[in-house]
């Protein structure tokens, strides 16, 4: 039922179509966190930008991808950038809430202790509520990266879709393999860049007692 | 439809909404949303039958934690559109492959999140439930599975949001509902059709989340504080929201 | 560096700025002089924790001015003031990702130490506060007993030397017997360091066991009593005091008394071989009639009454009862009260660092050194 032979002659495409999927995914999440981090911050300093900024991103992250793929179209055309709008905007939900409560996490006594031994507040930010934050963080970034994976498929749609192209074509041929194969690499994707991240986090934080799960 | 074709996507939108043929009959939108929320809602209660007396039994026991969590985690790895198009080989054309791939999103948001519910219960609670010569199974449904509603709900929201998504994908292979709009309208380079699908598909998601919210914030037995603060998402934790 | 001077003037402080009722802290005035442990003490909630962060200006005062060595705190730049102010919080708030020589080293790095001279400074404190350096330097904090945190709060708070430290609560998280421990290696440490420092505790014995002078705080902020440990303990000024400082402050105050202060009845000795006639009659015509043998060099050996002294003959060893308790010139007059009650003989021997017998404290020396003090108070 797997046409194993297929996949021998077409390594080279296939490789191609998960490097794609892997650069979809990459902007996306770093445009993403780059945009909830200076969020983040500014809501760490104005708290009432909470609920306005995760409303509008939960609003976002609501609207099923496809019909945020078909918003975009008529504007922004068939093209890396369309495809690019809609994955970052459904990371900001995920990376705000986390970011936020990360550095709300932080122990109050600690804060006072930054305070009292004479840290500015952006020292206190940089060298002591960030790095007790990553954690939490960084489980953001883990869900974020691992639901861009899965959307990034849908962006086939439009043109795009790295691995997701290679099952879109292989569903239009009827062909099973190409299917499997983009299922199998999306998810094993998924999983290797989940344990990346939280063996980075794991590096990073060696004052935590395991990490978060 | 040509006559329009020169007024911009707006133009196009506005056209394709006041034409009243696009209104009625097998293609019509009343039909298509019947059709939408026919197959989500069978996902979700399917979902519902298996999870929650899942996640009820795994939270009061305590065993079978780890496939609860391990569930969860799939569910999130593997992405929706995958699996329709997995599915599709094994089932062929109607409702088989999109119901069990929206059955597969539905199940591990709210046996998760009902295990958790029932699981971050006080255990002096269950303890003085105990006490005053509650059955267990007194304990399970009253107490228990009572405190544990609104994050219940709350898996049973993202369910069904994640259900509208995914059901929108169901046209790619060749199903109905709402999702057809946006199909075709690609296929067919129709602007108007095209928006008015994203249009629906985006309403609906809303709405059923609003919906949903609602419920769950009435079902917080009162007493307990609203719980709806800021949400951590952790790898394995309960979701407060799905994608698609 | 050694203490400054820390003045409080008619400082108020009010948390709701719209209501003209009380503040926390409602006009207070005190002056804590250089070198001093100044303990502030009252019931929760009294304003204890606000007086001490308006010190380092975690907390604004909404009038008043405090000074340190005659300086303005409002008019310094408030992180410098802070690197110069050790502070000490009751949940020790230990960066949780820093290591513990990292932890110590905040204050010299926010301040551009160089790293040598950061690590000898760790190393030093650390060794200070009682820690082996190499041992505990690269741990983290989780990794650290609740009284090995403290210790290592207090190193923190001392690192870049400070003249004055606020200590909120400091030993509160540990066990009363570590507790114990540490209030005793920090007033030894407080000995040589001579810090001016402000201690918040809410616990009575504390106050009066670290403070050189207690800071007796109302709810409301208000100041109650201001003076030494004995002064409060024997003049309460007023029944609130008296009742916060408890009804067995006339106990309270045996703690703060040791045997140097007393008056040492001498005792009536004798060797083994003494005649025994000669001993007895000796010791019968004293008013506290026993016989206390010593050896050679005068170190007690047990007490002769007169049942056991005979008639005749010569006293030997074998003769004495148990003894009674030893105490040092040191020992509070509570401890050795309490001894001598569980003892045979109401009576505790005053020895010198040999052991040797300098004299007797008696449950009557104690009462008439108790009623001396509370004249001389009254009047
Ligand atoms: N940030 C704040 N906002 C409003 N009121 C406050 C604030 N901090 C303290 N208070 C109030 O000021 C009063 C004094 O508080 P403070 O923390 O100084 O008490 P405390 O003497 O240290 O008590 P404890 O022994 O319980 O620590 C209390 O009534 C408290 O409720
Ligand atoms: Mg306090």
């Amino acid at each position: 039922m797997i046409r194993w032979d297929w996949i021998g002659r077409n390594l080279d495409d296939i490789a191609e179509s998960l490097a794609e999927h892997l650069t979809l995914t990459v902007i996306a999440v770093l445009v993403g966190f780059a945009l909830s981090f200076a969020a983040s911050l500014l809501i760490h300093r104005r708290r009432w930008l909470y609920a306005p900024f995760t409303s509008v991103s939960g609003f976002l992250y609501t609207i099923p991808s496809l019909a945020l793929f078909a918003f975009l179209v008529p504007f922004t055309g068939l093209s890396l950038l369309t495809a690019e709008i809609g994955l970052v905007s459904y990371t900001l939900l995920i990376l705000i809430r986390n970011t936020v409560a990360g550095l709300d996490g932080v122990p109050a006594e600690v804060r006072e202790a930054a305070d009292g031994m004479g840290y500015s507040r952006s020292q206190r930010l940089w060298r002591v509520e960030l790095p007790l934050a990553l954690p939490v963080i960084v489980a953001g970034l883990r869900i974020a990266t691992v639901t861009t994976i899965g959307l990034v498929m849908v962006t086939a749609l439009i043109g795009q879709g790295g691995l997701g192209q290679l099952m879109l074509r292989g569903f239009n041929r009827q062909f099973p393999t190409m299917i499997y194969v983009g299922f199998v690499l999306s998810v094993a994707l998924a999983v290797i860049a989940d344990a990346a991240l939280l063996l980075a986090q794991r590096a990073l934080t060696p004052w935590s007692r395991g990490g978060v799960r | 439809m040509a006559a329009y074709a020169d007024e911009g996507p707006l133009g196009q939108l506005v056209a394709w909404l006041t034409d009243p043929g696009h209104w009625t009959g097998p293609g019509g939108v009343p039909t298509r949303l019947l059709e939408h929320l026919e197959l989500s809602a069978l996902a979700v209660i399917a979902g519902i039958a298996v999870a929650v007396p899942a996640g009820l039994v795994i939270g009061h026991t305590g065993r079978g934690a780890f496939l609860a969590t391990s569930v969860a985690n799939m569910g999130r790895a593997i992405p929706s559109y995958a699996l329709l198009l997995i599915l599709f080989p094994v089932f062929g054309f109607g409702l088989g492959a999109p119901l069990v791939a929206l059955l597969l999103l539905t199940i591990p948001p709210i046996l998760t999140n009902t295990y958790v519910g029932v699981r971050s219960v006080d255990r002096d609670t269950v303890e003085a439930g105990r006490g005053m010569g509650f059955t267990a199974r007194q304990i399970l449904l009253r107490i228990e599975a009572r405190l544990a509603l609104p994050l219940v709900l709350a898996g049973i929201r993202t369910a069904a949001v994640q259900a509208v998504a995914t059901a929108t994908l169901a046209a790619l292979i060749a199903g109905g509902g709402l999702g057809r709009f946006i199909v075709d309208g690609f296929a067919r380079r129709d602007e108007g059709q095209l928006l008015a699908g994203a249009l629906f598909v985006g309403v609906l998601a809303i709405v059923t989340e609003r919906v949903f919210g609602f419920l769950e914030r009435r079902a917080v037995p009162p007493g307990l504080l609203s719980g709806r603060g800021a949400e951590v998402a952790t790898p394995g934790a309960p979701v407060g929201a799905g994608r698609a | 560096m050694a203490g400054a001077t820390v003045e409080f003037r008619h400082v108020t402080k009010r948390y709701d700025r719209g209501h003209k009722g009380r503040g926390a802290v409602n006009d207070l005035s005190l002056t804590v002089p250089a070198g001093n442990i100044c303990v502030l003490v009252g019931p929760s909630g009294c304003g204890k924790t606000t007086t001490l962060k308006m010190v380092n200006r975690l907390i604004e005062p909404t009038s008043g001015e405090i000074l340190i060595d005659g300086r303005d705190v409002q008019k310094e730049p408030v992180t410098e003031l802070r690197r110069r102010i050790g502070y000490v919080i009751q949940q020790v708030g230990l960066f949780p990702h820093l290591t513990i020589g990292q932890n110590v080293a905040v204050v010299p790095s926010l301040l551009g130490w160089s790293n040598a001279r950061k690590a000898e400074r760790v190393e030093e404190l650390l060794t200070l506060v009682g820690l082996d350096a190499a041992r505990y330097r690269d741990r983290y904090p989780h990794q650290l007993s609740g009284g090995e945190r403290q210790r290592v709060g207090v190193a923190r708070a001392l690192a870049a030397d400070p003249p004055v430290m606020l200590m909120d609560e400091p030993f509160g998280a540990v066990d009363p017997i570590v507790r114990e421990r540490l209030q005793n290696e920090f007033l030894r440490l407080q000995r040589e360091l001579a810090k001016t420092i402000l201690f918040v505790t809410h616990d009575i014995d504390e106050a009066i066991k670290m403070g050189d002078v207690v800071a007796v705080m109302q709810t409301g902020g208000v100041l109650a009593q201001f003076g030494t440990p004995t002064d409060i303990l024997a003049n309460p000024s007023s029944d609130f005091v008296a009742r916060f400082v408890g009804a067995d402050r006339g106990l309270k105050r045996l703690s703060l008394m040791r045997v140097a202060d007393l008056e040492l009845r001498p005792p009536v000795t004798a060797r083994p071989g003494d005649h025994a006639a000669e001993s007895r009659s000796r010791a019968l015509a004293d008013p506290f009639p026993y016989l206390l043998l010593v050896d050679t060099d005068g170190r007690p050996l047990g007490w002769l009454d007169e049942r056991s002294i005979p008639q005749t003959g010569v006293i030997t060893d074998a003769m004495a009862i148990p003894m009674s308790p030893l105490v040092g010139f040191d020992t509070t007059l509570k401890d050795a009260l309490s001894m001598m009650l569980d003892a045979d003989v109401h009576a505790a021997i005053a020895v010198d660092e040999q052991g040797c017998v300098h004299g007797l404290v008696t449950v009557d020396a104690i009462a008439e050194v108790m009623q001396r003090r509370a004249d001389r108070w009254s009047r």
